[in-house]
């Protein structure tokens, strides 16, 4: 899983109907320390994040197991708001 | 699977159901003479590793498989502890 951080919301009405009532947000990845890095991407909601939390983005197929995504056409998932991340130096 | 230390841990309360009672340890995928290879990421511990010890983990959807019957969303997790490693 990849560390991010939300900077955005996604609005499309026009979608595959497996993805009605999900909430998109736009995250950009950090690393441990909650530097910025370079990467952008749409996520799926499933915990209720909210703007400027960090998150834990689940990719690729994987993030088909977040909760009520099954079968859904997504490849990246928020599937938990981080209260803290320790990192030794 | 890759080569990787444990070097932090993060904790999140609100986290999917699947996720309850999951050990997440940052990581940082390591080259065979331990230089770093690429960016740090977050696993799922399902071996009982801890911090600076070297471990070998799995990605994509198989990162699911070592804690089934129950579903873990997860794409990456550590599935050994590395005693040692030697390259010719």
């Amino acid at each position: 899983m990849i560390l991010a951080r939300v900077v955005g919301t996604v609005v499309a009405t026009r979608k595959d109907e497996r993805l009605l009532g999900s909430k998109f947000l736009l995250v950009r990845t950090i690393d441990p320390r909650g530097k910025d890095e370079a990467g952008y991407l749409v996520t799926v909601d499933t915990v209720d994040a909210g703007f400027g939390d960090r998150v834990l983005v689940v990719s690729g197929s994987s993030a088909r197991m977040a909760s009520g995504l099954k079968d859904s056409p997504v490849d990246a998932a928020i599937v938990g708001v981080v209260d803290t991340i320790e990192v030794k130096d | 699977m890759f080569l990787a230390r444990v070097v932090g841990t993060v904790v999140a309360s609100r986290k999917d159901p699947g996720l309850e009672g999951t050990k997440l340890l940052v990581i940082q995928p390591l080259r065979p003479d331990r230089t770093p290879a690429g960016k740090p990421l977050v696993a799922v511990d399902s071996v009982g590793a801890g911090e600076s010890e070297e471990v070998f983990y799995v990605r994509g959807r198989e990162a699911a498989l070592p804690f089934l019957p129950a579903e873990v969303p997860t794409d990456a997790a550590i599935v050994g502890i590395v005693d040692h490693w030697n390259t010719t």
